[in-house]
């Protein structure tokens, strides 16, 4: 597990030189978007994975991020690491709203919940006018300070918050609050039982989930230059859980793995028919069927 | 001195009233049986008094402070811990991690988010201490699925005892056993008497009669008789009400 962990992380430092030398920064592109993504798709998997809470709205948090830098921009705030503050910040505390709301219900019902405050942002953003309506906002690049941000330095700036994030959800799931968390999933009334106040450990992870999904948001917003409702759409949502679902449910690398394929698959596809999203619909359902534990399940055996 | 007290507590299911106006008290050192025909309330009342269910009228007093809105998890950390009828473990864990998070639960606080859980060495152990407590020390590593219904029932003891209760509340801890089963189940809960008072909920009239020192009868939710074993036999009103079809009851 650490020799392919290790060899991917220097494939990715030495690869924006080696790009630029040999003309790939297409490719360069592709990988930042991917390891955004799959920042956004590992927050998702700590609650859908690790915490049995399948939230449907995800895109609310992802949006939220972006749009957040985008209006912090057009209001005349040009400091990044401000932008990021307010940006988790904000997602955080829209986590914690919908989160203490939702979580009193179960099952279907907390989908569906989640689904509409999801939808409920989406048109409250997409309400005002003067931020860009349904045609979104653009979204210029801000300063850091210490470095420029040119596509290459948000290629280094992304792999550094997704390691960052990774590490720390890694911790979070093998400490204690992790194994509460997870043993919630299993059988919530016998952790209730045991004297877990469950409640405040789904929430927790729950609020630290959207905060995480909207650092994703700024840096998308960063990418792209642009805001666009269409990350605050349910499609949004239903594409994040997509990738958690194949590459593994609850498995470490699942988010990561999953906003991999799901994008590297949409990139060739789309290259080949228009009818591309009949190609993925084939793919996931043949996940789903031959490798239920997702891509990271196929060389895990161990739950 | 009264360790537990319920009063006058009752429970609304839309047209049902499955407990209506119970008064129950379980003293300090006993083991105290609950007996009663199904459907008379007593799973009801167990979920009252462990707080998964809020009553519409009554109170529920532990130690003489009142806990009737208090929510379940911090009924546990007061000093009561449950079994379920239904075993209710963590099914796909092994034996060491339900008792782990069993200890985890009353040891420290869990909102801890760095250090890795499984170099903790004094939950393993303290983990371990009840699995030899209730004769699960060889299965330590067997996933509890796999385990045999009455290891299981052991283990669902042990996860209520890893919690140090002062209470325990047993809900028909032989339920699908068979005699051999319930032999060891008895002697399990003998060997507790000494150090925990126990709320017995048992359907073995024969377990019930060795074990408990008093006995109350629930019937349509409301405790009609309670006395010792010798009295509760000798009540016409238990006969009339709950014993009468089995004649000479133990």
């Amino acid at each position: 597990m650490r020799w392919p962990l290790l060899l991917v992380l220097l494939f990715l430092l030495a690869f924006p030189p080696i790009a630029s030398a040999m003309g790939l920064e297409f490719y360069q592109g592709l990988l930042t978007k991917i390891m955004i993504l799959a920042l956004a798709a590992s927050s998702l998997n700590l609650i859908l994975g690790y915490g049995g809470m399948v939230s449907f709205g995800h895109a609310a948090y992802f949006g939220l991020g972006a749009y957040t830098a985008a209006i912090l921009m057009r209001e005349g705030v040009s400091s990044g690491w401000v932008i990021w503050a307010v940006a988790v910040g904000l997602s955080a505390l829209l986590a914690l709203l919908i989160g203490a709301i939702c979580l009193r219900t179960r099952g279907v019902y907390f989908i569906m919940i989640t689904l509409a405050f999801a939808q409920m942002i989406y048109y409250l953003v997409v309400s005002f006018k003067q931020y860009g309506g349904e045609d979104g906002l653009r979204a210029r690049r801000p300063e850091f300070g210490l470095f420029e941000l040119t596509d290459t330095a948000l290629y280094y700036l992304s792999l550094a918050v997704l390691a960052g994030a990774l590490y720390l959800l890694h911790r979070l799931i093998n400490a204690r609050f992790g194994r509460v968390l997870q043993a919630i999933r299993e059988n919530e009334s016998r952790a209730l039982a045991l004297g877990y106040p469950v409640y405040r450990f789904q929430l927790l992870a729950f609020v630290l989930a959207g905060a995480l999904a909207g650092l994703a948001g700024v840096l998308m917003a960063h990418y792209t230059q642009y805001a666009s409702p269409n990350l605050l759409a349910w499609q949004q949502s239903g594409h994040l859980m997509m990738m958690v679902i194949l590459g593994g449910v609850g498995q470490f690398w699942g988010g990561v793995l999953g906003a991999a394929a799901l994008s590297i698959v949409e990139e060739v596809l789309q290259d080949l028919t228009i009818h591309w999203q009949l190609g993925v619909g084939l793919i996931l359902l043949a996940v789903v069927l031959f490798a239920p534990r997702g891509l990271a399940g196929l060389w895990r055996r161990e739950p | 001195m009264t360790l537990l007290e319920t009063h006058q507590l009752s429970k609304r299911f839309g047209g049902l009233l499955a407990v209506n106006g119970c008064n129950l008290a379980v003293k300090t050192g006993e083991i105290h049986a609950l007996i009663g025909p199904n459907g008379a309330g007593k799973t009801t009342l167990l979920n009252l008094i462990t707080g998964v269910l809020a009553p519409n009228k009554g109170q529920v007093r532990f130690e003489g402070q009142d806990i009737t809105h208090l929510p379940a998890h911090a009924r546990v950390h007061r000093g009561l811990a449950r079994t379920f009828q239904i075993t209710n473990l963590f099914r796909n864990y092994t034996v060491r991690v339900n008792l782990e998070l069993a200890v985890q639960a009353r040891r420290g606080s869990s909102f801890r988010f760095w250090q890795p859980v499984f170099k903790e060495k004094a939950l393993t152990e303290e983990a371990f201490r009840v699995a030899e407590r209730v004769g699960l020390g060889g299965r330590f590593e067997v996933v509890a699925g796999q385990l045999s219904h009455g290891e299981q029932r052991a283990l669902e003891v042990a996860l209520a005892l890893a919690s140090r209760p002062k209470l325990l509340l047993l809900d028909e801890p032989m339920a699908g056993m068979g005699p051999e089963e319930s032999a060891r189940m008895v002697e399990l809960i003998e060997s507790l008497r000494q150090e925990f008072t126990i709320l017995l909920v048992e359907h073995d009239m024969d377990a019930v009669f060795r074990l408990a020192q008093r006995i109350s009868v629930l019937v349509y939710g409301q405790v009609i008789a309670t006395g010792t074993p010798e009295e509760i036999r000798a009540n016409p009103e238990v006969h009339k009400a709950y014993l009468g079809d089995e004649g000479g009851v133990a």
